[in-house]
This record gives C-alpha cells, structure tokens and sequence, in this order.
C-alpha cells in the first residue's frame, strides 16, 4: 500500500494565482500601454521592450545567485510588470541605458535585495523611477511631444534606433513639458493660473499632450483600474481614499486661491494620478492589508502627492508620494488590524452581557 | 443503502471519554441495545445499528488523518434488523426538562454537524444562565454537503417536533430555524411544518461561508457576538444542527437511539453522487461502492473540502459525526506549489473572525507561536476560507492547526511546570513547619525536665 501524506484542510481552492493577478493587471494595461506607444512611436517602444528586459534580466540575475529556480518564480509574471509600469513613467524618448539600468534597479535594489517577491518594502517600479529621477534629472526630464505612430513628424525604424542608442536630438521643436512641469514654472515666474495658456482638459483625459510613456491618457488607465477593482484584483480601497484625498485638497485650495492653486481635475488627470492610484498604490507587496490601514495609506499618498506637487521640488510628486507611504506600511499594518471576533478593539475577550430579568 | 457485511463501531465517536463496552465478544444482540455505556459526564453510549453477533472488540483505524486505531466494536449484522424492547413515553412534549435530557444522552446523541459533541451536556445549558434562544443550524454553509438539506426537505416536521423539544429541555422561548437561500425546498418544508407554532421562526441566511460557524450563526442571527474563549450559551443561545434535533426526535418520540444517519458522498470521483442513509459503523469503502465505485480520486475526504479531514484510506467507518465523504478528483483538489506570500491580503478580508492569517502563518512558520497568538491564532476557528483564497497557495489552516496544537502542548507543559513547582513548594514547606515543630517540642521537652530538674533539687534541699 502507498503511504499518502496527510493534506491539511481546506482540499479545494479558489480559481485564484499570483500568475492570474500579474497577467489581468497587464491586461487592462494594454489599452493605455497601445495608446502611449502609438502617441510616441517608435523610441517609445523601444523604451518598453529595454525597461522589461533590465527588469526580467535583474530577476533572473538574482534568482541565479540565491540559487532558486528561475522559471518557477520568473512564471509569476511580477518582475515583468515591474519592468512595464516603470516603462509607463519614464521619459518615452529615453536612452537605451536609462530604461534598462531603470528596470534592472528597480528589481534588483527594490525587490531581489530585499529577498524578492512578497519581501520588499517599497514598489519596485517606483523605486527605480526615483532612483533614476535623482540620478539623471535631465534625461528623465526630456520630454517630447506627442508625435504618433506613422504621422508625418514621427520618426521612423532607424530614427528611433538613433534616439534610443544616442538620445534626443537637441532641438527644442522636439521637446516639451509636461502639463505639470509647464504649471510649476509659469506660477514660479509670477502668473496667475487664469493668465497661463494651459493644455485643455480633454487632452489631459484623453492624454494627448507631453509626459511619460504611459501616464498621459487619464481615461484609459481609469478604465483599466475599474476593471481591475471589477474583476476583484485589486480593492476599490486605496484608489478611493487616494484619488478622494487629492479631488478634496485639489479643490480646498483651489477654492481658497484660484490663482495660484489648479483645479481638481488638473490634479487628478495629469501626472499619473491615475496610473499611481489604481496601479502602483495598489501594489499588494507594499500596501497595508486592512481595509483601515488601506484607507489610510490611500488618503496619505493623496496628501503628500498634493503637497509635493504644490510646494515641492518636483512637480511629478507622486513616486515620492508613494514610497514615503510605503515606508509606513508595517507601521500601519501593525497598529490597524481588524478587530477579532468576540474581542474588543484592545482585544480582550468581550464581557458577558447579563440577561436581564 | 444495503446492510454491509460488518459494521465497525468505535467507542469514541464524540468529543471527550470513550464509552465503555458493557457487552461480550460472541453476545447476541438486537436492534437499539446498548453496547457501551458513557464514559464520564462528557461523553455518550454506543448502540448496536442492526441486531447480530459481537464478533470482537478490538483496535481499528479511526476516522483520523493518522490513520490511527482506536478501540473498536465489530458488529457482525444477522440481516434481521430486529428490534429490542422500546418504550416511547405517551406524550413526550410533557416531559420535564431534565427527563428529556437525559433520554437525549442514553440515545448516544451527539452534534451531528461535525462537531460530535454530546447534546445532552448542551441541553443543560440553563443552569449557568438562561437560555432564550433555540438555534436549529440547516446553514451547510460547505460545500458539495447536502445531507442537512435532503434531511429538512424530506424529515421537516421531526426536525421540527426535535426542536421543539430542546427548546422544552432549555426553557428557552424561541426557536430560529435557520437555512442558507440556496435550499428554497428545504426552506418550504421547514416553513410547512413550523406553521402551527408561532414561537418557531424559518430564517433565511445569505449564503455565505462560514454561516454555519456556530458563533457566527449566533450573531448573524441575534446581532450578539459570542465573547473570545466564551461558549453561544453566554450570550443566551444553543446552536444545534439539523440532523441532532431529527435524532432528538427519533430518540423521544420513537425511543431510538442513535443508530443511523445521513452521509453525503459526493466529489468528481464518485460515480453515482447522492446522500445515503448509513448505520452507523459502516466503512467509507460500503459508501463508496454503494454509490457506484470511484475512478480517477485525487483525495479522500470526510466531512466538507472546506474543514473535513483527509482519509489514509477508505476502510473507515462512518460515525456519528460524519456528514460527508468525498472523493474528489485532481481537478476539484486544484492543489499548487506554494509561491511566497504577495501580502495581498485577501486572506484578512476573507477571515470572519477578523484576524491577520499572513502574519500569524510567517510567525507560525518561524516557531513564534506567542506571537501568532498575539495576531488572533487561537481565535481561529479553522474554516479555511483564507487558504482557499491565498493565490499563493500558503497552506494556511495547515499553519493554524499546526500552531494550535503547539501553544496547547506548551500552555500544558507550563501548567505541569507550575503545578510541580507548587507541590515541591508545598513540600518544603511543610517540611519546614514539621521541623519547627520538632524543634519546638524538643525545647518543651528540654524546658520541662529542666523545671523537673529544678523541683527535685528544691525539694532535696528543702529538708
């Protein structure tokens, strides 16, 4: 007779995996990824396929040291979508060298360091975006404007080998800012909002102006984060709590100064407001894991996205924004837990109520 | 289905003291009579199933992942399935309460929706508080089970009449019948057979696990919450499950024992899936070829692929607490290497109790079991609904289990520390007082022949 080793209960499981999680994130990713890749064209493209390989090849790098085996972990399909949402925040002309050492920190210091999957304590994605934003303010600054696939000024195969191997060409004809970055230096030089020739807001929601490869379409990454929270991947929690805690503080000050303080939907349809709530936020590795400490951490990356964006340095606030709160992610796991059942907040067992008479 | 060649009944079928075997090997015996009697206040009598002959009494695998044995009574059946003497009392509703607990416990009835408790001790609930409230649980909240459900549909007013009798035993003063939406048949028939009695109430409950959690239940129902460490009892409720209020009735009305009961097989394996009524004492492997035979099975299983328990193999015996056995295939067991946790805390949202699995299982897996309980470990009451949930595939419930059965191995181990440490104080201390006692009577002996000493020389000098 075979000896069977005895299984724990329970003996079914949901039709759930890390593998299905990745893969219906990329999915609904699909539709922004398509469009900012037709927006910028060619280099753009190159930006992604060279931000995933950095990614793919820090992950197998490290699981090759650690001695694990590549393929069980490489099938999760996390260090893949590490490498395409930091893609997303990069600059969409970016020289070969910034997407691919962007991915290969972003693993290699923001997640294999920490001892890969489930371990580290800040998203990977926008840790190597920070990292690279400190690093190489300029070329991560370089924006250009929107030049779609197969129009006239768009640049061909060749071209976009060029720009991605030697970078940029110095032109400013090419080059512009983003809505953001365009703000914060029109108000530095003393105009008032109502004075500053702003982007319209329908590009903004449709994302037909400059900015990162994949941050500028506002109404394809809402889209693809309601499905996301629809299909029950990610909960409605942190995106509620951050893009709720920016409309309010967006609007407070607006209401206060109009002129120097944008509206709500200035805030909430730029600079990968969007993208940030419902993608990197959610990152499940680095969130709280109660409703409580979800709602919490949501409101916080509201605030500080709005604060660093209104009085910081840097008008694209929101990776700063996410990683400060990550940070106190154990913080927040620690103290707001759910209550047990039949114990109270402090977690004493609930007294007896005396039946009355 | 068909009486099997041997029935297999073993003395411990309930939670707490095995009964004790009040019969010889080689006694005939009929239907209904006793064949072990309860082994202390927790525990309930064994019944013969059918009439036949004791052919020996022995150890045999118990229900049990261990596959261990456990002493065993076999039964070999007559086929006539003949009765002994009963004595119905003329109208049981008029029975005192402690008359009808204690027919309750001589039936050797216990909980019969897994728990295997003995339903008397239950039934005396009142004396420690009052009870109000009566709950009939027909939640079977698991799934693939629907004993509970063919039972209500087919049997609704003994469920009924059953209840109506605990609920005289507790002197409480309502009765909620509770049924998951999903059994609308079972729903009726209760409603059917409740109409003439106002105090009854048929509720229907969300379907969703684990509604058939006692606690759960209780709060779902009443809105209290049952305090950690605490019993429904405290806050003025007794959970029974379907099938104990059927085997209250049959015990009352009908004078018999518990003998049988119904038995989900079901699963991707089994051929022709269905509830059997089983005697008690038949092997899992008599179920299995009743409904057909297996053919591709992947685990099997008693109870629900939600809590039951894997089986070492199918030459086990169905007891009193067993509502269902699965055969599930390949497909269905859906089992997965374990990935590292994602944190994603799925696991905290699906927990009813409102406790932190991931945290307690990477505390588990370290050895911290203090900390584990610090996060709720022994709050947990095993359903399993973070396991299933896990996209990582972390045995969770494994963890819990594991863990539980530790910190009790450790909190007895310190109470024997504490215990040994009390007596050898107690020791010393008596030695101490049995010294100074000594020493006392010495110093009195010393003082007394000293004024002795001191008599006889006055008196001496005295002349």
């Amino acid at each position: 007779m075979s000896v069977i080793s005895p299984v724990g209960s329970p003996h079914t499981h949901a039709a759930v995996s890390v593998t299905r999680t990745m893969g219906l994130v990329m999915l609904t990713l699909l539709p922004a990824t398509a469009y900012g890749l037709w927006l910028f064209g060619w280099p753009a493209i190159n930006t992604l396929m060279l931000s995933i390989l950095g990614a793919v090849l820090g992950e197998v790098l490290c699981l090759w040291l650690a001695g694990r085996s590549p393929g069980f972990f490489l099938a999760d399909g996390s260090a893949l979508l590490s490498g395409w949402l930091l893609a997303l925040t990069l600059p969409p002309w970016a020289p070969w060298w910034l997407a691919l050492g962007g991915g290969l920190t972003a693993i290699v210091l923001g997640k294999q360091i920490y001892g890969g999957l489930g371990q580290n304590l800040f998203n990977p994605a926008m840790v190597g975006r920070v990292a690279l934003l400190i690093s190489f303010p300029v070329q991560m600054t370089q924006f250009v404007a929107p030049r779609p696939l197969f129009s006239a000024d768009a640049p061909g195969l060749l071209d976009a080998l060029a720009i991605t191997l030697h970078g940029v060409p110095v032109n400013d004809g090419v080059t512009g800012a983003t809505p953001l970055n365009y703000l914060k230096t029109e108000l530095s030089r003393g105009l008032a909002i109502p004075d500053i020739p702003g982007h319209g807001l329908e590009d903004l929601f449709l994302g037909n102006a400059a900015g990162s490869l994949g941050e500028t379409s506002a109404v394809l990454l809402l889209l693809g984060g309601l499905c996301l929270v629809g299909l029950r991947v990610i909960r409605w929690s942190v995106p509620l709590a951050m893009l709720g805690s920016l409309a309010l503080l967006a609007a407070s000050m607006h209401g206060l100064d109009p002129d120097r303080y944008p509206g709500v939907s200035y805030h909430l349809f730029s600079g990968a407001a969007m993208l940030g709530a419902f993608y990197i936020a959610t990152d499940p590795v680095t969130s709280p894991v109660s409703t409580r400490g979800q709602l919490l951490f949501g409101v916080g990356c509201g605030v500080l996205t709005y604060a660093i964006r209104t009085w910081g340095n840097y008008p694209e606030g929101l990776g700063f924004a996410i990683l400060l709160m990550n940070a106190a992610t154990p913080l927040l796991d620690h103290y707001l837990r759910p209550r047990v059942y039949g114990r109270d907040g402090r977690g004493s067992p609930l007294r007896v109520r005396r039946p009355g008479p | 289905m068909a009486m099997p060649e041997r029935l297999y009944l073993p003395l411990r079928q309930h939670v707490g003291v095995p009964a004790e075997p009040v019969v010889q090997v080689g006694a005939r015996v009929h239907k209904g009579q006793l064949l072990a009697r309860s082994g202390g206040p927790i525990s309930a009598p064994i019944h013969a199933s059918t009439s036949g002959v004791i052919a020996d009494i022995t150890e045999f695998t118990a229900p049990h992942p261990s596959g261990l044995a456990g002493p065993t009574i076999i039964l070999d059946p007559d086929g006539e399935d003949r009765w002994g003497p009963r004595n119905p009392p003329a109208d049981p509703f008029s029975l005192e309460p402690d008359e009808i607990a204690t027919r309750v416990g001589a039936a050797g009835v216990v909980g019969m929706g897994g728990a295997a408790f003995p339903s008397a001790v239950k039934l005396d609930s009142w004396r420690r508080r009052p009870i109000r409230t009566l709950i009939i649980n027909g939640a079977e909240c698991e799934p693939y089970l629907t004993c509970d459900d063919r039972l209500m549909r087919e049997r609704a007013s003994g469920v009924v009449d059953g209840a109506r009798l605990m609920m005289r035993a507790l002197g409480a003063c309502q009765v909620m019948l509770a049924v998951e939406a999903n059994k609308p048949e079972a729903l009726a028939s209760l409603a059917e057979a409740a109409r003439d009695y106002a105090y009854i109430e048929v509720r229907r409950l969300p379907v969703r696990y684990p509604n058939g959690s006692a606690q759960h239940l209780v709060t779902l129902l009443t809105g209290s919450e049952v305090p950690a460490g605490g019993r429904s009892a405290d806050v003025g409720a007794v959970v029974y499950n379907v099938a104990t209020a059927h085997a209250v009735y049959r015990a009352l009305v009908h004078d018999e024992p518990l003998l049988s009961r119904v038995v989900t097989v079901d699963g991707g394996a089994v051929t022709h899936p269905g509830n059997l009524e089983v005697p008690l004492g038949a092997l899992v492997e008599d179920l299995l070829r009743a409904a057909g035979g297996v053919s591709g099975q992947d685990r099997l299983i008693i109870g629900g692929p939600m809590m039951g328990v894997m089986l070492p193999h199918a030459r086990v015996p169905v007891v009193k607490g067993t509502s269902g056995i699965l055969a599930l295939s390949v497909a269905e067991t859906a089992r997965r290497p374990t990935a590292p946790c994602i944190r994603c805390g799925r696991c905290v949202q699906a927990c009813p109790c409102g406790l932190v699995p991931l945290e307690m299982a990477a505390r588990v897996r370290t050895g911290d079991l203090e900390g584990a309980a610090g996060y709720g470990l022994e709050d947990c009451i095993n359903c399993g609904a973070c396991a299933y949930i896990c996209p990582s595939f972390v045995p969770l419930t494994q963890y819990f289990q594991h863990g539980q059965g530790g910190l009790k191995a450790r909190r007895a181990a310190v109470r024997k520390i504490e215990a040994t440490r009390l007596l050898a104080e107690r020791r010393s201390a008596r030695l101490a007082r049995e010294a100074q006692r000594k020493a006392e009577e010495a110093a009195q002996r010393k003082a007394a022949r000293q004024k002795q000493q001191a008599a006889k020389a006055a008196k001496e000098g005295a002349p």
